[in-house]
Order: structure tokens, then C-alpha cells, then sequence
């Protein structure tokens, strides 16, 4: 095994603890934390708390987590290698470390072990989103305002939201594109791959900054984060900044890093025709991130000046002006829900192939598709605006734009459902959570056409109707297709299988518990009930105790996940086949887990992956002197 | 891997039967009994109701989109209850199917019915908006005006309430609405500090409330009734409890609660008069008809 050969001999486990990783990382990030923290109650000349929200200034808490975040990844060894290379001496290798659990918790260049990390990372503020979700639905049982402070209601619908729309976006390309990009392109690492490691360790960064919200009164404004509320709020406004700024680094790092590597690293006769359609979608959407995110970091910028500094963007009083924030939060913010859900549309018609057996239909209207919605994302977000009193000529033009970009989501939905025509379908668990896609994304997009249609959206705009639209396509666009790809590729990323029953239960309580929690709520919409609001009318009082208990449910079906993840992986251990699905995709061409360097020798690709029915598969899936595998 | 390769599968022999007739049937015979049934059942219980001509227009437009989004959830219905019961694989055995990779007359007659829906649906949409801009806020230079003299009310939005202000009532503020029945209303919506929304729900009106912004939307009260008004623009600690009762009454009782409200409250001195410095509204902003203009 060539692994054997590359592996170092290992320290003992309290001797790995020693050095660069997590537990360091931690350590300086509270000290530059406090560096920043008293260096800005210095500067202001305000008396100082080792922690306390009554004496903060804007300024401290800015200055506490950027000083935080510099401790966080000084500590983590990312000043490493540039401080070594300036003064000439050769780098660490520590990072290029091929074995050992502390990889998972320290700087990591492999792709795999990032990918890896950002599942249970990514994996860990889901969860905290959830949460949070559970505590809104619990207050949300009675017509009054019950469980909750106000403020505190307020700052559990906004981590909810925020948490979601941040982490999430990463949510799919985070684990699995970093993890199977290099693969399906049949390379051996990202082209950037330290810059990869950055994305993952930022994003965990901003994960605690948003969490640690609480500690400063939280913030009321939801994940919109509209001034001048932003401006007035307490110092918990200043997580949410610095949050989403951090996230949108992230983003715009891993976009480049994904759009980098597809461009540059494919092997020899990976055409563009022959690119696996989940490759496509990632570079769809990580065209998004890297035009996007930049936007919302500029945005926030400004909200933070306005904060700190006194400026006036957003401040009609001081010749600024809300709709500035709103344009350019959105100008960012439709792109973002497709960056959130154009990773399932490829899934889905990634998946769809392996489990009807037949090949992926239409391929080139599919890219059109992905790349169509990836275009129009840009010319729609005024419909976020049509009641707003901005300028309302325009409204019929972002009226057609809305509603021509089902066209290319049309597309996705038509070469999906041709692949399933007259195939030999299989409803695996992955493929269950494909074809609820379908039913989920249907529901959601056609929620949506009255949201963009001027008339129907002036009662729909801002009730429950639009939240459960967008829950509709990003948790059932979304997250339905990030559980059928962990279904999907885990055991090929763990080395170990899922347990199926467990599987199998959670999908149908997943299912059946997310459209009875989400379905019911169009109605409140539609009968008047305001978003973010824990007081609403008598008569809604039955829909949302159904959406409650519902949701409640849906929980416990998360639950009956991290059962199954943390049993299946942490103590059953049954290792999974090489190819449990016959599938031809080139990842499962491959051991399980995926050894170190991924190939002996770099494929040459004769073939898209999906030949299924068209006789036997191409060479190129067992590349010469590849190695034999656990099978 | 030779024994072992899953990928070395069969393929079924030809299926004669004509699965595509057998879909295209049942969806056009769904469809012609659902939308109908849509049409007629669903809308008119679809809001917000019927207390303003624009109301009636949504609940027109939404019965009218509803009756053509229903085909296609058929379509998607008839798909794969059908094709999930044909198509599933009868053995253990893994099968492949008929490699199909492209039909460009299906890709055509589907580009081109998305296509056609699409641009009906916006098509309608606009011929919607521009009658009378559909309840919605136009910002303060509205493009769709209905013709006719209009009642001018200015509602001005601030943490956590909504203030009336009726100019042609001597500039009486009130903290209630009360519309005359079957007149023609020109809202012209502003805030003090968060932006908020005015959304007088069975009227069929949103309108975002800015700071320094004149929002305007014109509604058409029918008959005598009450209605809700609530914000829906998140806009700080109390934004929940921001909701009251609004009426509409005949001409007659309108005109004797004008009277008694002048009385009512005469003695409260409108806080928009105030200039900043003296207590008042911390933002300047646009204050509809300015009341200098109105005086001269």
C-alpha cells in the first residue's frame, strides 16, 4: 500500500496535542480576543470588562474577534509556512500529515480530510440551527407571546435564520464537492489546497462568532439584517456582521478554489461533455459565491462603519438611504438561494442515472439548465422588493426575470424525470430522498410564482406564505439532497455503511413530518400571519399547534439521523463495499475510504459516467495499477 | 474485479408498450376534472377576501394562476405515480435501462410550454399591476394611477405603532383607520425610524413604511367592514404586537367620526408638527402634502 509507505511514524495521542491544531487554535483565539478587546477599550478610553455587555463600544467587539480570528489561525499553523518561506527556511510539513486522528482537528491540506471536516463541522451548526428552529416552534404554540422574552424570540428566529443561510451555503460544497471535485476530475488535491483548509477553519470561526451572539444581547433584525435597525441595535448586531462577513470570505475563497481546480485540473479526456453533472453544478455555483459574497462583505462593511464610525449609508437622516442596503443585501441574497440550491439540482441528476439505470438524459440541456439559473439569479432580486416603495417601474421587468427563471429549473426537472423514463428504478435510500426533491421542489417553486407575480405577492410578501416557500426549496430542495448524498457517499468517505432500517425510517418521518410542518404554514400565510412575529390571531391557533407538534417531529427524525451517523460510524463499523451501487462514476472505481493520494496513476477518460445500458464500462475506471481496495 | 463488476448488467428486452400515450391521457383527462374544480372550489377561498376592489382582483389573479399551475402538478402527478409503478425494478438483480440519452421533440415541446406559461403569467401579472398597482406600494412616484379624485390618508409608521394622518380632515392624526365605504384611497406611507410595513390585510394592501420615503398605494374600499392592519417588516422588539383594527363605514358615519375625532383629539398636538429639536421626529422625512402647501 502506498499509503504504508508515505505515513510517518506516529507520537503518542497527548504528544499530537502539542503543536498547531484546535485545542491551539482555541487557546490564542481567546487571547487575540481579549488583545483586541482591550486594545479598542484603550483606544476609546472606556473602562475595561473581562466580559461584559454593559460596557462594550461598538469598536471592542469588532477589534475582539478579528483579533480572535487572527489567534484562531495562527494557532491553527496557518502563518506557518508564509513566515517560514520569507525568512528562507523550508516549510513544515505538518499540514501534508497522511495519518492519525489529529489530522481531523488540525490543518489539513488532504481534500478528503477537509471534506471530512466540514461535514461534521458544518454538521455541528446545522444542528445549533435546529435548535433554535424548535425553541421558535415552541413559542409559536400559543397566539401570545410565552416561552420567550421578546428580544430573545427575536434573536432565535435571526441565529436560525442566519445560521441556515451561512453555514448552509457551504453545505454541499463544503463536504462533498471537496471531497469528490478532485475525484471525479481525477485529480489529486484542489488546486488551492491550503486556501481550501482556510475556507473550512473561517467558516468554524464565524460559526462560534454568531453563536456567541447571545453574550451580547443578541440581534432583532433576522438574517436580513435591514437598517436602520441594524444601526440602532444592541452589540449582538455586531456578530451578525462580522458572521456573515467571514462566511462570505469563506464563500468567495471556496468558490475560486472550486472554479480553479475544474478549470485547471481535470485529467486527460475529462472533456466538458464528460464532466459529471455534480461537477457542474458545483461550478455554477461557485460562479455564484465568488460574484456574490464579495457584494454582502461590502455591504456589511458599510452596516459596520455606520455602527462604528458614525457614516451614514443607510441613514436617511444623513442623506444615506435604506434601499442601498436593501438592493445590495439582495443583489447578494438571490444568488445565495441558488448557491443553496443549485448543489441539489445536481445532485439529484447526479443520483437519479445510478438508481434508474440509465443514462443521465439530455445532459447538455442539464448544464443549460444549471448554468441558465445560475444567470438569471442575477437579473431577479427586485422581487424582493415589489411592495418596498423603491422606484416601481421596474417592477414588471423583475416580474418576467422571476418567473423566466423556472424555464431552466424546468430543464433540471425534465432531463430528471426523462432519466427515470422506462428505467429499472431502485429506491434506495438516496434515490428516496431524489424523487422527494421532486416533490418538495415542485411545491416550492410553484409557491414561488406567487411570490413573483406583483399582485399576489402584496399579501404574500413577508407572511408565513414566503417562509414556508423558501423552506420548501432550500430544506426540501436542499437538505433533502444533502442527506441523499451522505446516504450516497459517507460510506464511501467513512469506509463504513449507514445502517439501512434507521435509514429508511428517518427518510419517511423526514418526509412526512416536513410537509406536514411546512405545508399547513402556506395556509397561515395566506390568512394573515406575519413573519417573525410570536403574536398572531386566535383563529391561526390549531394550523400553528399542528406545525409545532410537526416539527417537534421532524426533530426527533434529525435525531433518529444522528443515531444512525454516530452508531453506524462510531461503534458498528461495518465496512462498506467498494461499489454498493454499481455505480460507474469514478469515485466508486475507487476503495473505500478513498486512499491518500486517490490514484496510482492519473485516469484518462474515455466516457462521460453514465453509460449505464450501453455495454460495458470504459477502461478508464481502473486505472492501471490502482490499488486493490478493503473489498 | 472481472466476477465481482456490477457494472456488467443486463439490459431488459424491448418494451412494446407505449408509456408516453398512456401518461399524456391520463394527465389531460386529470387536468380537465381538476383545474375546473381548482378554479371553482380552491379560489374564491384564496384571500384576501373581498373588502377592496384590489383585494377582489388577488383573489381573481390567484385563482387564476392556481387554475394554471394546476395542470402542471398534474402533469408531475400523473408522471410518477405512473412511471414509479412501471418503471421500478422487479429483481434483486441490478438491470439497466434502455440507454436513452436525448429526444430534442421532447426538449422543444417542453422549452416551449414552460415558455408560453412563463410569459402568459407575466404577461397577466403586468396587466394586473399597472390598473391600478394592485394594492402594492409604488414608491412616491407611482406608474399605475386610477383615475378620479382619491382620498388622501397618510400613514406614518414608528416603533411599534401606526399613526393616520387625514389631510383633508384639517390634518386630524388618529391612531386608528377608518376609510370611508366606496371611495377611492390614496395611502401614502412613511416611517420615523425602522423601516416597516403597512399591510391592511383584507384590503389587499402592503406597503413598506422607509424612513424619508413617500410610499404611495392606492386601494378602492367596498362596503362597511372591519379589517386588520398589521406591520410585516421585522422591525424591532415589540414588531409583533404593531397591529390593530381598521374600519370602513358609509359616508355618513365617517363624516360624524371626523367631527368627533377633531373633538377627541383636539387637545393632542400631531407630533409631526414638532421639529426635531423640540422632542419630535428624530428623522426628517417627507411629510404628504407638506401642510404649508396645503395652507397656501
Amino acid at each position: 500500500m502506498t499509503e504504508a509507505v508515505i505515513a510517518s511514524p506516529r507520537a503518542p495521542w497527548w504528544r499530537q496535542l502539542i503543536g498547531f491544531n484546535l485545542l491551539t487554535g482555541i487557546v490564542l483565539g481567546v487571547g487575540g480576543w481579549y488583545v483586541g478587546w482591550f486594545g479598542a477599550h484603550a483606544i476609546s478610553g472606556s473602562s475595561l470588562g473581562w466580559f461584559s455587555s454593559t460596557d462594550y463600544n461598538e469598536l471592542s467587539v469588532y477589534l475582539a474577534y478579528i483579533g480572535g480570528v487572527v489567534g484562531f489561525l495562527i494557532g491553527l499553523g496557518f502563518f506557518n509556512y508564509p513566515i517560514a518561506r520569507l525568512r528562507g527556511y523550508p516549510p513544515s510539513l505538518r499540514e501534508k500529515e497522511t495519518g492519525g486522528w489529529i489530522r481531523y482537528f488540525s490543518l489539513c491540506t488532504d481534500h478528503k480530510v477537509v471534506g471530512i471536516q466540514y461535514l461534521w463541522g458544518i454538521g455541528l451548526f446545522f444542528f445549533i440551527g435546529g435548535l433554535n428552529a424548535m425553541l421558535i416552534r415552541t413559542e409559536q404554540l400559543s397566539p401570545h407571546s410565552q416561552s420567550f422574552p421578546m428580544g430573545t424570540y427575536l434573536t432565535l428566529v435571526g441565529m436560525h435564520g442566519t445560521m441556515m443561510m451561512g453555514m448552509m451555503t457551504s453545505g454541499i460544497l463544503g463536504p462533498f464537492a471537496n471531497y469528490l471535485v478532485p475525484i471525479m476530475i481525477g485529480a489529486r488535491r484542489m488546486a488551492f489546497p491550503r486556501i481550501e483548509a482556510l475556507t473550512f477553519w473561517i467558516l468554524m470561526a464565524a460559526g462560534a462568532i454568531l453563536t456567541t451572539t447571545i453574550f451580547f444581547g443578541g440581534f432583532p433584525t433576522g438574517w436580513t439584517g435591514y437598517p436602520p435597525l441594524q444601526t440602532q441595535a444592541n452589540a449582538g448586531m455586531d456578530n451578525y456582521i462580522l458572521f456573515f462577513a467571514l462566511v462570505g470570505i469563506s464563500m468567495t475563497l471556496l468558490g475560486l478554489n472550486m472554479i480553479a481546480t475544474v478549470l485547471t485540473m481535470r485529467a486527460p479526456g475529462l472533456t466538458w461533455t464528460r464532466l459529471p453533472i455534480f461537477v457542474w453544478g458545483v461550478l455554477s455555483t461557485a460562479v455564484l459565491m465568488v460574484l456574490a459574497a464579495p457584494v454582502l462583505i461590502a455591504v456589511l462593511s458599510m452596516g459596520a462603519l455606520d455602527r462604528t464610525a458614525q457614516t451614514t449609508f443607510f441613514n436617511a437622516a444623513g442623506g444615506g438611504s435604506n434601499y442601498l442596503y436593501e438592493n445590495l443585501f439582495w443583489v447578494f441574497g438571490h444568488p445565495e438561494v441558488y448557491i443553496l440550491a443549485l448543489p441539489g439540482f445536481a445532485i439529484v441528476l447526479e443520483l437519479l442515472p445510478v438508481f434508474a439505470r440509465k443514462p443521465l438524459w439530455g445532459y447538455r440541456l442539464a448544464v443549460a439548465g444549471l448554468l441558465g439559473v445560475s444567470l438569471l439569479s442575477w437579473f431577479v432580486w427586485q422581487h424582493h422588493l415589489f411592495v418596498s416603495g423603491i422606484n416601481g417601474d421596474l417592477r414588471p421587468f423583475y416580474m418576467l426575470s422571476t418567473e423566466l427563471i423556472s424555464i431552466p429549473t424546468g430543464f433540471t426537472f425534465l432531463c430528471g424525470m426523462m432519466t427515470l423514463w422506462r428505467g429499472q428504478i431502485r429506491f434506495t435510500v438516496p434515490m428516496l430522498f431524489c424523487l422527494a426533491w421532486f416533490f418538495n421542489f415542485l411545491i416550492g417553486g410553484l409557491s414561488g410564482v406567487f411570490l413573483s407575480d406583483v399582485p399576489s405577492d402584496v399579501t404574500t410578501h413577508g407572511s408565513f406564505f414566503s417562509m414556508a416557500h423558501f423552506h420548501y426549496t432550500i430544506m426540501g430542495g436542499l437538505v433533502f439532497t444533502f442527506f441523499a448524498a451522505i446516504y450516497y457517499w459517507l460510506p464511501k468517505m467513512t469506509g463504513w455503511e449507514l445502517n439501512e432500517r434507521l435509514a429508511k425510517i428517518h427518510f419517511w418521518t423526514m418526509f412526512v413530518f416536513f410537509n406536514s410542518t411546512f405545508a399547513p404554514l402556506f395556509a397561515a400565510g395566506f390568512l394573515g400571519q406575519s413573519r417573525r412575529a410570536p403574536v398572531y390571531t386566535g383563529n391561526l391557533k390549531f394550523l400553528n399547534d399542528w406545525v409545532s407538534v410537526s416539527a417537534f417531529l421532524l426533530g426527533i427524525s434529525m435525531l433518529i439521523f444522528l443515531f444512525n451517523l454516530v452508531w453506524s460510524v462510531g461503534f458498528v463499523k461495518k465496512p462498506a463495499a467498494m461499489n454498493r451501487w454499481a455505480s460507474r462514476s469514478i469515485e466508486f472505481q475507487l476503495p473505500s475510504p478513498v486512499p491518500v493520494h486517490n490514484f496510482d496513476r492519473i485516469p484518462v477518460f474515455s466516457s462521460d459516467p453514465y453509460g449505464y445500458g450501453e455495454g460495458p464500462p470504459p477502461t478508464w475506471v481502473v486505472p492501471a495499477g490502482a490499488p486493490a481496495g478493503r473489498e | 474485479m472481472a466476477a465481482a463488476d456490477p457494472n456488467a448488467a443486463r439490459t431488459p428486452p424491448h418494451d412494446p408498450t407505449n408509456h408516453g400515450q398512456r401518461v399524456v391521457v391520463a394527465w389531460i383527462l386529470l387536468s380537465a376534472i381538476a383545474t375546473p374544480l381548482v378554479a371553482i372550489f380552491v379560489g374564491h377561498l384564496i384571500p384576501p377576501g373581498n373588502a377592496s376592489v384590489q383585494g377582489t382582483e388577488q383573489v381573481f389573479d390567484n385563482t387564476w394562476m392556481l387554475s394554471v399551475i394546476t395542470p402542471i402538478v398534474c402533469l408531475l402527478v400523473v408522471f410518477f405515480v405512473y412511471g414509479l409503478l412501471s418503471f421500478r425494478a422487479t429483481s434483486d438483480a441490478i438491470v439497466d435501462g434502455p440507454p436513452l440519452r436525448n429526444d430534442s421533440r421532447i426538449q422543444i415541446l417542453w422549452i416551449i410550454g414552460t415558455g408560453v406559461i412563463v410569459l402568459f403569467l407575466a404577461g397577466f401579472g403586468t396587466y394586473e399591476l399597472l390598473q391600478n398597482g394592485a394594492g402594492g406600494g409604488q414608491g412616491p412616484n407611482p406608474i399605475a394611477v386610477p383615475a378620479g379624485p382619491k382620498f388622501q390618508v397618510q400613514v406614518i409608521a414608528q416603533q411599534w405603532q401606526f399613526t393616520y394622518r387625514y389631510p383633508s380632515l384639517g390634518n386630524l392624526e388618529s391612531n386608528q383607520l377608518v376609510l370611508p365605504a366606496n371611495t377611492y384611497v390614496e395611502l401614502h406611507v412613511t416611517s420615523l425610524d425602522a423601516v416597516h410595513s403597512f399591510w391592511a390585510y383584507e384590503l389587499g394592501v402592503k406597503a413598506d413604511a422607509n424612513p424619508g420615503v413617500d410610499n404611495v398605494a392606492f386601494v378602492k374600499t367596498k362596503g362597511p367592514t372591519t379589517f386588520h392592519v398589521r406591520c410585516a417588516e421585522l422591525c424591532g422588539l415589540w414588531h409583533p404586537y404593531m397591529f390593530n383594527n381598521g374600519l370602513i363605514v358609509s359616508h355618513a358615519q365617517f363624516t360624524a367620526w371626523a367631527a368627533g375625532a377633531k373633538k377627541l383629539y383636539a387637545s393632542i398636538k400631531p407630533f409631526m408638527d414638532r421639529p426635531a429639536a423640540n422632542g419630535g421626529a428624530p428623522y426628517a422625512h417627507i411629510y404628504f402634502p407638506a401642510p404649508d402647501r396645503r395652507a397656501g
